[in-house]
Parts: structure tokens; C-alpha cells; sequence
């Protein structure tokens, strides 16, 4: 399918990184082993390499954001990029300009990478498949469709507490799908890495229609879906969905579907804790569990940087034109 | 006379209105069909069209095309989509009233009328808008508009502000004799949506419409049809379950009846997987299950016309992430290929497929064509059934080239075009 097709070079490498689905193991693995060699640079001193010097990359937000565009911005540095910083809300498209005109203004100054945030679905692939050959495109959250940076850090943070092999695990993802880009990137990332199951838990206002056609086991019940799980993703709430009719109340919601010591007791007695930030506390989870021993929230901001040194670097080095730009 | 007599003869002729499908020679004077058959050996033709190996049907009518004028020239005009409907076939064409100024008063209809004589192409009738500026609220003055020359009311893709309103716009518009045509849509449950609520909106994270959006709307409407007595007609269903409560309320004698349009008879959700803007409509395409629904409303004849529900955008309409792109395809080129194509995929029988885009819409808007009668208005569409063509933008006739059907190979070649006996379009 061309979703795939537009992501990947004819040899299989990695071009543009818009999102989990269509992707395959062998590039996943790749990503997460690729991250695994940045990792050690993060941790070093001089925490730069000098891959992509002389680049330019863009970090184009449409919508607001401090930790994405912060570890992508880290990231880009680390790598010896020159990091350009637009918050488009604020500028252009507001004066009638169209996307795509924002777009070529911006190649015009010579551009070799988008890191592109937006509020509805499909523009970073609108984006990849309008931009010139030599330019790569990573999608940093397209409305509720994908948030793919974001699910290979947590597949990576899952990798680093359980090891590779994904097939014995079951991995639980609470709350909010139904508007969440973070879990169908995840559910995707999971089901291309064969993990044993994979299962979301929420009230039938917060799943999208017909989930179960992701590759997922649906429960409605806090306390079930946690049974013998390895890994816990807890989903941030947004709080406009308090305000429609999709919930009657933080408390309630806290009630049935708020991660407690009592009810991960129903997990495995080494459940892995994550959250992709930033959390409510007291709505999806009891601040014990989040500063508990289990909790990887922290970890998972590191790796962060890590993922997004591999994938820019694994995007750029399929440039067809990559050679004279040096 | 300045109408030219006109002889065709050696054609097939089809025009399921009187059940004909027979090589029959036809003769038309003063604008109007003279005989039909054994025609006059001395009818003296100023014009003769060898129709051999064509096939002539009556003029098709068009049930919602939106021709851009006024107020959005910049993505067609009256001008350009008469012409480019003469090109398919078409002759009567009717349009919506949520132009810019809204078909809300006299003049704007008469506005449309004079431009569309101007031109000399297909023939525009149009619908004046059920509430003033379409504001959902405040009854327009429809007996004005009826006597301008609407020949129905709309409130276009607009919802009206409650049931009450609804139930006295009916009630007003049932006192002139004005059919209302629907779109049915609860705006509560489509709100903000862009695509069919289903597998293909959860995989790609777009807000849905759920089917229960139509449903909901028609099990409404129907029953402040049967209140008010109101006839009403509902264009461009989407889904299997309204079609079946149609069915339902026209079997229990109630005054209604629907369409289908083009898109819906082909593609589904299943098209948009790629977020491809040419694939966003209002209403979504639904499931292929529901697709199949329309394909079995329109052989049990509960949905009658079939219609292009044609709207022309501009380039930049289309390019833009999938929920920013403006719904809706350019299909005036593609209404009569993609009709005969049912009838060549064994959906439907040729001449049923041909009623639906003429006798049919025109005993919905309760007009005189769409049939091939001795005395009527020589609307007549003469097509080459064999030939096979490509639709691209350098083939479309209408201004706007934004269609999902590109690179389709298109059945049927139309080659001469009569509107009241005159040749509106003849091409090779």
C-alpha cells in the first residue's frame, strides 16, 4: 500500500517517519537498536556526534507542545543539526497562507528535515507526499492518528525492562483511545514487534467504533484488563473530554479506571508502569503508583531523546541527494 | 421558425418512461418531438443526425449539481457547468439554494434563470432555501420563490434549529404545494466528523459520523412528513438502514421519495484509508456493506434518480490534510459513464439505469421531461454505447476537476446533446 511505500525506500530503510502501521519488524528493531548506540551518547559528557552536521531541520508545530518539540529539539542538537524552532499557530496560516505555501517558503531556505505537529490526521503524510525529494519528514503527532516518535520510546523503555522478546509479554493500555494518537501508534508498534496480547481498558465513550479491528482485546473493566499484564500505558485524559458528555466526572473515572497500588496488584507482581506524560494526578493514577518503584515515567523522557537521534539519523541517511549536500 | 427541424434516424431508442427500446427514427420541430418511428417519409429536415449504432434516451436531469454562481466563481460558473453538463448529456440541471447570496429570494433565482438563458446550455431549475439565509430559524417567503420559479424548497446541507421549526417549515411549505428535499443528517451526532465512523476513522484517528447521524435524521423527518402531510423527497442516502426505512414509509403510503448519488454507488470508507481529499464527502462514504444497501434500493426503485451531486472546487480545495480539504467531487462528466457502467456490471437493467437519471428525477421535481413522448420538449442525449474513454482533467468539461473517478475507464461517449430541439453539444 502506498502508506507504506511513502515511508520506505525501495530497499526497505526507513525515508520518512510518519507512523507505526506499515512498517516492519526488521525497521522497528532496527530503530530500537539504533537508539540503543545513542543512548551511551546521551549519557556521555560531550553529548554530541557530529552525524548531521551542516543539516537544517524544522521543528513545524501547528499545535502547542514543550516536551515533544524539547526532546526533538535535544535530539536534533545532539546530532549536530541546525534546529530551527516554528510555531506555525502563531504565524502564517492564520494570515491565509495554505499549508503548502508555509511548506515551500520554508524548502526555499534549504531545509533537510520536518518535524512536523498538527492538529488533524494526515498531515504529515499530506506533508511527505508534497515535499521535495531530498527532505524527510517526521511526523511529531498528527491529530488522532499517530504519534509514532513517541510509541518507538516506549517500545524501547519496554525493551529495556522486559528484553526483546515481546511475544511472552501482555501489554495493557488504559483510558482515552478513542482520541489517542499515542496508542494506535502503540498498538501498531506492539503488534509489529508480536507481543504476546495486547489489550485496551476503557468505557465505551473513550473507544473508537470496531477497536477491536487494531489487533486488540477490549475490556471495560479496570481490574480484569490488569489481570497478569506485564506492562501497564496508562493514557492522558484530556480535560475537555470531562467537560462533554464522554464522562460524568473525574471522580468517577478515577474510581473505576485510576491506577492504585490495590488494583495493579491484580498485574504481575513485575509490572512495568507507563504514561506518556504529562500525567493528572489523582484522575489516571494515584501519585503513589507514579513515583512507585514500578513507574518508568522518568525513563521514558530519557529514551526519548535516544529515539528521535535514531530515527532522524536512519531518516536522513536515505537522502537520494545526500552526497552533494555535503 | 428558429428552431431547426431535425431528423434522427438508424439509433436505438430507449426511453423506459413510454418502454421503449427499438431503432426508431425520431423528428422534432418548433422544439418539440413531431413523431416517433414511422416517421413522415417527407418531414423535411433542415438537420439529420445519423444515429447508427447510437443510442438516443431522453435528455438527462440532474438532481443536485451545484453550479458555483453566485458568490464562489472562482470554482465554476453558470456558464462553465451548463456547458459541461450539455457535454454529458445532461439538460436540466437542478441546483441548491446555498449559493452566496442563498437562493432565499426572488431575485437570486431569477438572477440564475436569466444567466443559464444566456448561456443556452442545459436548462437550471432551481430549489429556494426552507429558512431565510438558511439560518435554520426563520421561514423564507416560499411563495415568492415558488413564484419566481422554484420548483422546491431546501435548506442545502443546513440544519434547522429544532423540530418545531421543521415541523412548521413543512406545514408551510405543503400549504404552496412545494415538495421539500432533505438532506438527511443529525448535526449533533455528524459534528465535526469527516469520515464514516467505523473501521478506517479508527485506524486513522479522524473524527466519524456514525450511520445513526442519517438514521436518526430520516426517522425524524419521515415522521413530520406523515404529521404535515408534506411531500419530501431525500437526496443522496447513504446507508442500507435508511434506504430500508424508506422503503418502509413509501410501502405505508407516506409522500416521500430519495436518491442516491454517484460517489456512494462505487466507493466507500475502504477509499479514504489513504486520506486521499478526493474520497471526502458530506455525507462520508460509508461501508461497502451500505453501498450494496443503495445498489439494492435503486433495483427496488425506492431510490429513484440517481444524481451527480456534483460539487466543482478549485485546486487548493483539495490539497490539504484530509479534514481541512472541502467535501464533495466534480461529477457532471461522470453521471451518464458511471450510470450505464451499473447497468454494464449487471447492477441494475440498462433501461432501469437510464429511468433513474430521467423519468425518474423528473417525476420528483414533477417536471415535464425526461421522457421521449410525442409533444414533449426535445430534450434528447445521443450516445455512443461502444466507445470507452479515460476521465482526466483534460476530458472534463467542468471547471472543477476534483474527482475521485480520475484515470477511470469511462463507458458510453456522449455525441449529441438537444435542449428544446436545439443541438446544445455535438462532439466526436
Amino acid at each position: 500500500m502506498s502508506r507504506a511505500n511513502l515511508q520506505i525506500t525501495d530497499e526497505g530503510k526507513l525515508r520518512h517517519f510518519l507512523s507505526t502501521e506499515g512498517l516492519t519488524h526488521a525497521l522497528l528493531s532496527e530503530i530500537l537498536d539504533t537508539a540503543e548506540s545513542f543512548a551511551g551518547v546521551t549519557e556521555q559528557s560531550v553529548k554530541k556526534v557530529p552525524l548531521l552536521r551542516g543539516r537544517t531541520i524544522v521543528n513545524l508545530f501547528f499545535e502547542a507542545s514543550t516536551r515533544t518539540r524539547t526532546t526533538f529539539e535535544l535530539a536534533a542538537k545532539r546530532l549536530s543539526a541546525d534546529v530551527l524552532n516554528i510555531n506555525v499557530e502563531a504565524s502564517a496560516t492564520v494570515k491565509g497562507e495554505t499549508l503548502l505555501d508555509t511548506l515551500r517558503n520554508l524548502e526555499a531556505m534549504h531545509v533537510d528535515m520536518f518535524v512536523v505537529r498538527h492538529c488533524d490526521s494526515g498531515t504529515a503524510h499530506f506533508i511527505a507526499r508534497h515535499v521535495q525529494p531530498h527532505v524527510s519528514v517526521i511526523n511529531a503527532g498528527d491529530g488522532g492518528h499517530a504519534h509514532p516518535t513517541q510509541a518507538m520510546l516506549d517500545m524501547f523503555t519496554i525493551r529495556r525492562e522486559k528484553g526483546a522478546d515481546f511475544g511472552r509479554l501482555r501489554v495493557a493500555i488504559v483510558g482515552d483511545i478513542a482520541h489517542s494518537r499515542v496508542a494506535r501508534s502503540q498498538i501498531h508498534a506492539l503488534n509489529l514487534l508480536n507481543t504476546g496480547e495486547v489489550r485496551v481498558i476503557a468505557p465505551r465513550t473513550l473507544l473508537p467504533a470496531h477497536v477491536e479491528s487494531l489487533g486488540v482485546k477490549v475490556y471495560h473493566d479496570l481490574r480484569d484488563g490488569l489481570r497478569d499484564v506485564d506492562v501497564v500505558i496508562m493514557l492522558r485524559l484530556q480535560n475537555e473530554r470531562m467537560k462533554g458528555a464522554m464522562l460524568p466526572s473525574e471522580h468517577e473515572y478515577f474510581q473505576l479506571y485510576g491506577l492504585t497500588e490495590e488494583k495493579l496488584s491484580m498485574a504481575s507482581p513485575d509490572v512495568t508502569v507507563m504514561h506518556p506524560g504529562p500525567i493528572n494526578r489523582g484522575v489516571e493514577m494515584d501519585s503513589q503508583v507514579a513515583d512507585g518503584p514500578r513507574s518508568v515515567i522518568l525513563q521514558q523522557v530519557t529514551y526519548g531523546i535516544a529515539v528521535r537521534m535514531a530515527v532522524m539519523s536512519m531518516a536522513m541517511q536515505q537522502r537520494p541527494s545526500l552526497e552533494t549536500h555535503v | 421558425m428558429s428552431k431547426p427541424r431535425i431528423k434522427i434516424t438508424g439509433g436505438r431508442l430507449l426511453d423506459p418512461h413510454n418502454r421503449l427500446d427499438a431503432e426508431l427514427d425520431l423528428c422534432i420541430a418548433e422544439g418539440r418531438i413531431a413523431a416517433i418511428g414511422d416517421t413522415d417519409d417527407d418531414f423535411s429536415s433542415d438537420v439529420e443526425i445519423d444515429a447508427s449504432g447510437l443510442c438516443i434516451i431522453p435528455g438527462l436531469i440532474d438532481l443536485c449539481a451545484r453550479l458555483r454562481e453566485p458568490g464562489l466563481e472562482f470554482k465554476a460558473s453558470i456558464d462553465s457547468e451548463c456547458r459541461a453538463a450539455a457535454a454529458g448529456g445532461i439538460t436540466t440541471l437542478c441546483c441548491p439554494p446555498d449559493t452566496n447570496p442563498v437562493i432565499d429570494t426572488p431575485a437570486v433565482i431569477e438572477l440564475i434563470h436569466h444567466r443559464a438563458r444566456q448561456v443556452g446550455a442545459a436548462r437550471v431549475v432551481g430549489l429556494g432555501a426552507l429558512t431565510h439565509n438558511l439560518d435554520g430559524v426563520h421561514l423564507s417567503e416560499m411563495a415568492a420563490l415558488q413564484q419566481a420559479g422554484c420548483i422546491g424548497v431546501s435548506n442545502a446541507r443546513t440544519p434547522l434549529a429544532s423540530t418545531l421549526i421543521e415541523r412548521r417549515a413543512f406545514e408551510y411549505a405543503a400549504t404552496f404545494g412545494l415538495t421539500v428535499y432533505l438532506h438527511a443528517d443529525d448535526a449533533a451526532l455528524s459534528a465535526n466528523g469527516c469520515l464514516h465512523e467505523g473501521r478506517v476513522s479508527t485506524r486513522l484517528g479522524l473524527p466519524g459520523i456514525p450511520e445513526a447521524a442519517e438514521t436518526v435524521a430520516v426517522a425524524r423527518d419521515l415522521a413530520l412528513i406523515q404529521q404535515t402531510g408534506v411531500r419530501a423527497h431525500f437526496g443522496r442516502l447513504t446507508t442500507e438502514r435508511a434506504v430500508r426505512m424508506v422503503a418502509r414509509a413509501q410501502f405505508d403510503g407516506v409522500p416521500v421519495s430519495a436518491d442516491a448519488a454517484i460517489p456512494y454507488l462505487y466507493l466507500s470508507e475502504l477509499d479514504a484509508a489513504d486520506f486521499g481529499g478526493d474520497y471526502h464527502f458530506m455525507p462520508p462514504l460509508r461501508t461497502p456493506e451500505d453501498r450494496d444497501g443503495l445498489l439494492q434500493g435503486l433495483r427496488n426503485a425506492t431510490l429513484s434518480a440517481i444524481c451527480s451531486d456534483h460539487q466543482p472546487h478549485e485546486a487548493d480545495a483539495k490539497l490539504a490534510p484530509f479534514p481541512a480539504t472541502q467535501p464533495g467531487a466534480s461529477g457532471l462528466d461522470s453521471l451518464l459513464p458511471l450510470t450505464l457502467k451499473l447497468a454494464q456490471d449487471a447492477h441494475l437493467p440498462l433501461a432501469d439505469a437510464i429511468a433513474r437519471l430521467t423519468c425518474g428525477p423528473a417525476q420528483i421535481l414533477n417536471l415535464p421531461y425526461g421522457e421521449l413522448g410525442i409533444g414533449r420538449a426535445a430534450d434528447i442525449c445521443i450516445f455512443d454505447p461502444g466507445a470507452l474513454w479515460r476521465l482526466d482533467s483534460a476530458t472534463m468539461h467542468s471547471q472543477g476537476k476534483n474527482t475521485p473517478f480520475r484515470g477511470w475507464e469511462m463507458p458510453g461517449k456522449v455525441r449529441y446533446t438537444l435542449r428544446d430541439g436545439l443541438i446544445i453539444y455535438s462532439g466526436d
